[in-house]
């Protein structure tokens, strides 16, 4: 909907219109979704009245050649069964080339690598990790759709805030697939830290600490009356749980002399799954068996936490050098720190909690669950954002994570936007041609902290060609890097004489194509559980009359704006879709609500414009 | 020797945004000539402060927030596509206006240009010899500095100067208003904060 709805502070558009929002925590072993209710955030159970859900997909062929999934714990209960075809920890394959998955030789599954993100080769055929994400974001959607009983309006989905730009967009493109409208991707020790500091009405500098199943996160932010502002953000995207339970299983080969190649794909489930269970049972006791039946041998001893916390005190370290380098990015001391947050399920182990507390020197908050928080801000966030609560004071200032830039001359990185940006942004630098009658430019845009282009990950390349000959050095070409409240980019260049341009949306060179996305939301799991057709018509009539609810009341509000032949134009166009709105055909009315959003989007534009501007010359009054 | 004393690019952000609302939008709203800021507006009048060096960084940073309040995409995220770029543009354009204001480097920069004297970093290298002489012997002080007690020194000097160098331009620029020469005290903090920074990745590579 292009129109603007201003509505009275405090007020929400249309009291009895709440939508449902809801927050989803996609995590490497659980996934969770969240909603507010009642004025208080709260996870949402399943039928049976669990909260977690594991993040496993099992995909299978039934008997007439048809996909069948099994999502969530029936897949965890087949990992060892069923290996191949059973894929956990998918997060972890997000936005990843097979040169970026440093474990590979570990997974039970087969990895093909493809351009830009790899595939798991099942059963039903090549998966791609977006494709997978989404099977598990949908489950959780059917969810929310089930305890409401009305259709989702928005989400929030939480991602770590270590995830560079591939990663967001592949999960952004994965909530697409399920049929989600995604309100905002937010940071996840963000979405932890608006959990904790609404419920402690916290102000002052806190350091979230977020160890999860797969991704390891450290945030310095700055909380004042509803704003958390991240001063600086640090970590490890491949340094979670996942990576004990693999420390655990290394310690435990050379301990009963197994080598790594005499074991089949089930052992490697069966053993990740015996420590997963064993540095669980950690956390409560200070020994616990560890006992699992391999193809060739069985295995069975006592397992001390002395002996699990030195095998794994690497781990820890890397952490706590992350946590460092984010205090030096903040220029701040661990003085300076107010409080200490613990989230992620893989911060219950002791060893992680002392070496944390002991770096601070002070006990860490955690009285919230850290496998829900995550979720429980998200919800709160994604109520706001779908105007539930317009009164709220809550805003998020985030910040990008990693460094972007572009290639230049002998492989380096000339950088354009440094990390601990905030965002939105749009940074730009000036390049030109070094040689005489050069008419293109080839441009590799690249995110990372090295110097060295072969260091960094590789985002996109494109081109800018029609340059008009010039002797070297005289073109201006202007390179500008947007970045959005998501932290996706976007990069144009412009050659400043002659006015030639070329801009690109990062994705499409590593993510996935839209045909992509249009054929796998075919073969979903989303489209395929419902009556598509019957839904759209409902979906559009509801669509017409919004429109046209919001384009009479902005007429209403701001007609001043338009010059009588723009009025003579949108008034033909409402007549048009209130034409429509009683035909069968869904594409008919959505054409003429798509004619009208069209016809109106500069009267939106600048009604948004005198609302911002009169709002910020209200703000300047009221602060002199 | 000389060769290393490269100045740091700074290329200034020019967003060609449409300029969507002209003020005619606003007559019928302000009933007395007030400051309403648009997206052209520079950046001490987006953020109402006075045009001037010295600032008060914690009422640039409360009204950075209050900016943002109202313009963050954030605040329009059910209002489509074209909203939702606009309020983009006014929220980058506040961040941007945000960082330059906040960082004295920046701030002088901006305010020299302002007033009609634009540093030229690349084009105007001419600096007095003692100044020169002096970052070369921080130079090969810092060549020769061994451990961390070593850079620390040297950073407490280059930080020293830094100052010393910041209360020169606030008096050129706020008070004798001789911009020219503010400029010409600007691209020598160039040099300066350069310096420190690479002390500082010292520092940093000794992995603390």
């Amino acid at each position: 909907m292009a129109l603007l709805q201003i509505s009275e502070p405090g007020q929400t558009p249309n009291p009895h219109q709440r939508r449902i929002a809801v927050g989803i925590d996609l995590g490497t072993t659980h996934s969770l979704v969240a909603s507010v209710r009642n004025g208080v955030a709260e996870c949402l159970p399943d039928a049976q009245g669990h909260v977690l859900l594991p993040s496993v997909v099992r995909y299978g062929l039934d008997a007439g050649g048809a996909v069948t999934r099994q999502i969530g714990f029936d897949a965890l209960a087949a990992q060892v069964v069923d290996p191949e075809n059973t894929i956990a920890s998918v997060k972890r394959l997000m936005g990843r080339g097979m040169q970026d998955i440093a474990s590979r030789a570990q997974l039970p599954y087969q990895l093909i690598d493809k351009p830009g993100m790899v595939a798991v080769q099942t059963i039903a055929g090549e998966k791609s990790p977006v494709e997978v994400s989404a099977d598990i974001l949908a489950t959780l959607r059917y969810r929310a759709e089930d305890t409401f009983n009305d259709d989702v309006f928005g989400a929030v989905i939480t991602v770590p805030a270590y995830f560079d730009d591939a990663q967001r967009q592949a999960t952004k493109d994965a909530a697409q697939l399920a049929g989600i409208n995604v309100l905002r991707l937010i940071n996840e020790p963000t979405a932890a830290a608006i959990a904790y500091g609404l419920d402690n009405a916290s102000e002052g500098v806190y350091a979230i600490y977020d160890l999860g199943g797969g991704t390891f996160d450290i945030s310095i932010l700055r909380l004042t009356q509803g704003v958390f502002e991240v001063v600086a953000t640090g970590g490890d995207s491949a340094l979670g749980g996942d990576d004990y339970d693999r420390a655990l299983v290394e310690w435990v080969l050379v301990k009963a002399g197994l080598a790594a190649d005499t074991l089949t794909a089930g052992d490697k489930a069966a053993l990740l799954q015996a420590a997963r269970t064993c540095k669980e049972a950690l956390s409560a006791t200070d020994s616990v068996a560890f006992s699992v039946r391999l193809a060739r041998a069985n295995v069975q001893f006592d397992m001390k936490a002395a002996d699990f916390e030195a095998a794994t005190a690497s781990l820890t370290q890397r952490t706590l050098t992350a946590v460092r380098k984010a205090l030096r990015d903040a220029q701040m001391g661990k003085d300076d720190i107010e409080g200490v947050v613990l989230v992620g399920g893989s911060t219950r182990m002791p060893q992680v909690r002392r070496a944390v507390a002991s770096f601070f020197g002070r006990e860490p908050l955690t009285n919230l669950n850290p496998d829900e928080v995550v979720a429980l801000g998200a919800a709160v966030s994604a109520n706001q954002l779908a105007g539930n609560q317009s009164d709220s004071e809550l805003l998020l200032l985030d910040v990008i994570p990693l460094s972007l830039g572009i290639e230049t001359m002998g492989g380096l990185v000339e950088r354009i936007v440094p990390r601990n940006q905030t965002i939105p942004t749009a940074m730009a630098q000036d390049f030109t041609t070094y040689q005489d009658g050069q008419t293109a430019l080839a441009l590799h845009v690249v995110q990372g902290e090295r110097d060295l282009v072969a260091d960094c990950r590789s985002l996109a390349r494109f081109e800018l060609r029609g340059i008009p000959p010039m002797v070297a050095g005289a073109a201006r070409i202007r390179v500008t890097f947007t970045v959005d409240a998501d932290g996706l980019l976007s990069v144009s260049a412009k050659e400043q004489g002659s006015g030639v341009e070329a801009g690109i949306d990062v994705k499409p060179s590593y993510g996935l194509s839209d045909d992509d996305i249009a054929r796998m939301l075919q073969e979903s799991f989303s489209t395929a559980q419902q009556d598509v057709k019957a839904r759209a018509l409902a979906e559009a009539r509801v669509d017409a009359d919004r429109m046209l609810l919001a384009t009479r009341s902005a007429l209403d509000a701001d007609a001043d704006l338009l010059a009588p032949e723009e009025r003579v134009e949108i008034d033909r166009l409402m007549a048009e879709l209130a034409g429509v709105r009683p035909q069968v055909e869904a594409a008919q009315i959505e054409a003429a609500i798509k004619a009208l959003a069209a016809g109106t989007e500069n009267f939106a534009a600048q009604r948004m414009n005198r609302g911002i501007r009169l709002a910020l010359a209200g703000k300047n009054i009221a602060t002199v | 020797m000389l060769a290393i004393l490269t100045y740091p690019q700074y290329v200034p952000v020019s967003p060609g945004w449409p300029h969507l609302a002209d003020d005619r939008s606003l007559r019928f709203h302000t009933k007395k000539p007030l400051l309403v800021p648009s997206l052209q507006s520079n950046d001490f009048e987006l953020f109402d402060v006075p045009v001037q060096f010295a600032q008060d960084s914690a009422s640039l940073d409360a009204r950075w927030k209050e900016l943002q309040r109202e313009a963050h995409p954030d605040k329009f995220a059910v209002q489509g596509v074209a909203s939702q770029r606009l309020a983009m543009q006014w929220s980058v354009r506040i961040n941007e206006a945000y960082q330059r204001l906040k960082n004295p480097l920046k701030r002088a920069t901006y305010l020299c240009e302002l007033r009609g004297a634009p540093i030229e970093a690349e084009s105007n290298t001419a600096m007095p010899a003692d100044f020169l002489i002096q970052q070369m012997q921080w130079r090969e002080a810092l060549d020769d500095a061994k451990g961390l007690e070593g850079l620390e020194e040297i950073a407490n000097q280059a930080n020293t100067s830094k100052r010393e160098q910041l209360s020169k331009i606030e008096h050129l620029l706020d008070s004798a208003k001789d911009f020219a020469a503010a400029a010409q005290q600007v691209r020598a903090l160039m040099f300066i904060e350069r310096f420190g920074s690479e002390v500082d990745a010292r520092i940093d590579s000794l992995g603390q």
